[in-house]
């Protein structure tokens, strides 16, 4: 067992856990945007970033990815850390003004927009957490999109902005967005949704009929595991 | 060279036959032709000279050698005659015949060619009596001048691989890494991390294989050590590799160097199929049972891959973003392996390290910052070029005795080392020693190694707007202080230069300013506050200038500043009406001249080209 302190609080953790972790387990709350228990961490947002003394030297760390060691002395809330915090609100603000998500974000910690950014008009929703792409890479296993460009311009899409021939239809990556930036429409009776551009046919369970997968999915998951495609035609409701 | 090298003791032989055949009392004509020097069209010299040299029958009677980047370069094309150095600048492409009657038959000097001491107006006819190379100690980089990069006969007549032949064949790899722990000697990419105990790490770190690599993606503007190292001693580099592979028990290398290095990669690409056919590289190296080889991957254009978990990254195969380093990469590098990362000129001074000692090493530089640093001299400076001086080494030194001051009389302002996530150091700093630690003191860093000379015409705040927007296009994106906060803190610059700065914009970014450091993924976040951080602690008069009064001291930020006439000095004489591109200025001959400021653009054209002075910027 490695023994730290987190809040002026005694903690016990295990080797090989990062400080994000063990905060959680002992019921202290860090923010984060790009987290996701289903995802490796990427230390892409920096909301979870906590301030670290080691030894001699004191260090804003993110927390997600820091690894806990012993007599390891963490301050989840001190002034470097806040400020931090703050400016990632404040910018990520400025790029998605319209987003719910971040809005209720910044009134629950009590920060202001920064009058002084403009905000950006292009009407993104996109705070570039990575979760969809991640997702799709690591979880999905098919990496239909990916990022394109870099800095600001950093965009997430299908590569060349073209239809992706990869992509499954499995609509993953709009179920983890967190801030609803990527859109998937389904047709009134169920027969279709449309995702990145491409519209994906659903296949109607062999028992209720409800349409509950795309059909390339399923195709991908029996593909994937040997399952025998028939076996998967029924809804999880119906098996 | 195609016979392999079997053993250290071979080694010795082949050296001493070609040095034997290189007798330096020998005449012989130098060149350079760095990629510099070839941007003047040295080239044509080059195919003059052989053309000059064999319709005289000389060709096999006057040695003639093409080498790398000297660092002279705001004076090339540039010649040396051997065996006195007779030094020859700017010299034209079609002067070999005239140097070959002269100089080389007759003993008689090209009056014209010679360098002129700008401090005293006398010529200076050998290369070590020219104050630029005088007050240099060039270790490393002294060696570009006497070996041809392409050929690797020129690298072993003076010695070279003599460090690997001592390392592989007298030295345990420990002992190897105590030579270079003890030697000091620090990371010259930028972060100055001691390379021994990175070795002494990468060596005990569980894993196989072990990598190391040679950061060869030198990205700063204006800086160029690295590529003229590459381009003109390869096999330096090299077998600072060879010596750093064997010592921390890696059988894999990698150069990931800029694909806008055609010539570096050119030169590294032979260099490595010489040195594995001589032997020095591949199975058994010189005969001692230890293998390793290196591959080139050049680089895609993007900045961040000079940082070393975006190079991994890129390297693999994805897209160069950079990773936390909590685990650090002597630990789970390269493909999570292991790896030992240091860049081309630290890799260049492992062979003189490993062959003369640490004592010896450590005798050139201050206490915590040992041996010589190449510096890339540009901007607002006389000479133009590359220098190498010791650590502690004055940046008066570097600015005015080697670098021979500012063009046109003009008055120093600052220097911005450290590339430009760097700092702008101001002139009471001048006489600082420049080491690691004492640049990081005062707000600046080492870097590289880009110095980048500003005068009093250089905004500041316009200064810190370029490098902070250099930046934002070189984010890569992925962490928010970094890509949100960078632009933003440029766009506020972007208002200060054009007059829409507000009360409390200088304060808002210094606080911006610590939050993106503390906040950032990477060391390109960590760092790209410097430029605005820097100029704001020594320079707040020119911020107060812009915000507050809306004025730009120095006449750079255009919305800002108007263009009117001197009545008192104007002449009359026409000039600037005729190179004014949009009529704004105008007036009868001899009579005195106005600029009508609804139609100047601000282009400067005027100020230019007026003999008298007299255009007013306000």
């Amino acid at each position: 067992m490695i023994n730290l302190t987190i809040d002026n609080k005694k903690i016990e953790a295990e080797a090989g856990q990062v400080i994000l972790e063990v905060a959680r387990e002992n019921g202290i709350v860090i923010p984060t945007l790009c987290s996701n228990e289903a995802l490796e961490p990427s230390g892409a947002c920096r909301m979870c970033v906590v301030e670290v003394k080691h030894g001699k030297r004191t260090r804003v760390v993110t927390s997600c990815l820091y690894p806990v060691a012993e007599g390891l002395i963490v301050d989840t809330k001190s002034a470097r850390v806040m400020e931090v915090r703050r400016l990632v609100l404040q910018l990520l603000l400025a790029r998605c003004p319209e987003s719910v998500q971040l809005k209720e974000m910044a009134e629950e910690m009590g920060i202001n927009p920064e009058q002084r950014f403009t905000p950006d008009t292009d009407n993104s929703k996109c705070i570039l957490c990575r979760m969809c792409v991640r997702t799709c890479e690591k979880v999905v296993g098919v990496s239909a999109i990916g990022f394109s460009y870099r800095g600001s311009e950093k965009s997430v899409g299908t590569p060349f902005k073209k239809d992706s021939v990869t992509c499954i239809g499995c609509g993953a990556c709009a179920y983890v967005c967190p801030s609803g930036h990527i859109e998937m429409e389904t047709t009134e009776s169920g027969d279709a949704r449309k995702i990145w551009g491409r519209t994906f046919k659903m296949k109607a369970c062999k028992v209720c009929g409800r349409y509950f997968a795309p059909e390339d999915q399923l195709t991908y998951i029996s593909e994937k595991t040997g399952v025998p495609a028939e076996d998967l035609a029924v809804c999880i409701s119906c098996r | 060279m195609t016979t392999k090298i079997k053993s250290f003791d071979d080694l010795k032989s082949i050296q001493e036959r070609l040095k034997a055949g290189r007798d330096p009392k020998n005449p012989c004509i130098t060149i350079c032709v760095g990629t510099g020097c070839l941007a003047y069209g040295t080239q044509k010299l080059v195919d003059n000279f052989r053309e000059e040299l064999a319709k005289r029958n000389l060709a096999d009677k006057i040695g003639f050698r093409t080498t790398g980047c000297h660092g002279f370069c705001e004076r090339g094309p540039m010649v040396i005659i051997a065996p006195e150095k007779v030094f020859y600048q700017r010299v034209g492409l079609s002067d070999a015949g005239e140097i070959i009657d002269k100089t080389l038959l007759k003993g008689e000097i090209v009056d014209r060619l010679l360098y002129v001491d700008p401090a005293t107006g006398e010529k200076v006819v050998h290369e070590d009596d020219v104050p630029f190379y005088k007050k240099q100690t060039r270790l490393v980089f002294g060696l570009n001048s006497k070996v041809d990069p392409e050929s690797m006969e020129d690298y072993l007549a003076i010695g070279g691989y003599s460090a690997l032949g001592k390392a592989l064949t007298g030295m345990k790899p420990e002992a190897i890494i105590q030579e270079v722990i003890k030697a000091n000697l620090r990371g010259r990419g930028g972060g100055g991390f001691p390379a021994g105990w990175k070795w002494d790490s990468t060596r005990k770190a569980n894993g196989d294989p072990k990598y190391i690599i040679c950061n060869a993606d030198e990205g700063d503007p204006g800086a160029y050590m690295d590529r003229s190292l590459l381009e003109g001693n390869p096999h330096l580099v090299l077998e600072g590799m060879i010596i750093g592979a064997f010592a921390i028990g890696s059988s894999e290398g990698y150069i990931y160097a800029r694909n806008e290095y055609p010539l570096a990669i050119k030169n590294i690409t032979l260099a490595i199929k010489q040195a594995r056919e001589a032997g020095l590289l591949g199975e058994n190296i010189l005969g001692t049972g230890f293998s390793f080889d290196v591959k080139i991957n050049r680089g895609g254009g993007a900045f961040v891959c000079g940082e070393s978990s975006a190079l991994f990254a890129s390297l693999e195969g994805r897209a160069g973003e950079p990773r936390a380093k909590y685990i650090h990469a002597t630990d789970k590098g390269l493909y999570d392996k292991p790896t030992n990362l240091n860049n081309v000129e630290t890799w260049a001074n492992v062979p003189f390290i490993i062959e003369r000692g640490a004592d010896w090493y450590t005798s050139i530089g201050t206490e915590g910052s040992k041996g010589t640093k190449i510096f890339s001299l540009v901007g607002k400076i006389n000479n133009t070029g590359l220098v190498e001086v010791p650590m502690g080494t004055t940046l008066r030194e570097i600015v005015f005795d080697i670098g021979g001051g500012i063009p046109g009389g003009k008055k120093f302002k600052a220097i911005q080392t450290g590339g430009p996530s760097g700092g702008c150091i101001p002139e009471k700093y001048l006489d600082m020693g420049v080491d690691f630690d004492e640049l990081t003191k005062i707000g600046s860093m080492m870097g590289s190694g880009g110095m980048i000379v500003m005068d009093e015409d250089n905004c500041m705040v316009d200064v810190a707007k370029y490098f902070t927007n250099f930046l934002v296009n070189e984010s890569c994106g992925k962490c928010v202080p970094c890509r949100e906060g960078v632009r933003r803190m440029r766009d506020i610059l972007l208002d200060i230069t054009e007059g829409k700065g507000r009360e409390g914009d200088g304060e808002l970014l210094e606080k911006m300013a610590s939050a993106i450091i503390d906040g950032s993924l990477c060391a390109l976040g960590n760092s790209a506050p410097n430029p605005v951080l820097s100029t704001i602690r020594y320079f707040r008069d020119e911020y107060r200038a812009h915000i507050e009064e809306k004025r730009c001291p120095s006449g750079v930020c255009k919305a800002l500043i108007t263009y009117s006439v001197d009545a008192e000095k104007c002449t009359g004489c026409m000039v600037c009406s005729k190179v004014c591109p949009t009529g704004a200025a105008s007036g009868e001959d001899k009579k005195v001249h106005t600029i009508d400021p609804e139609k100047c653009t601000k282009c400067g054209a005027c100020r230019e080209s007026c003999k008298f002075d007299s255009i007013i910027v306000r």
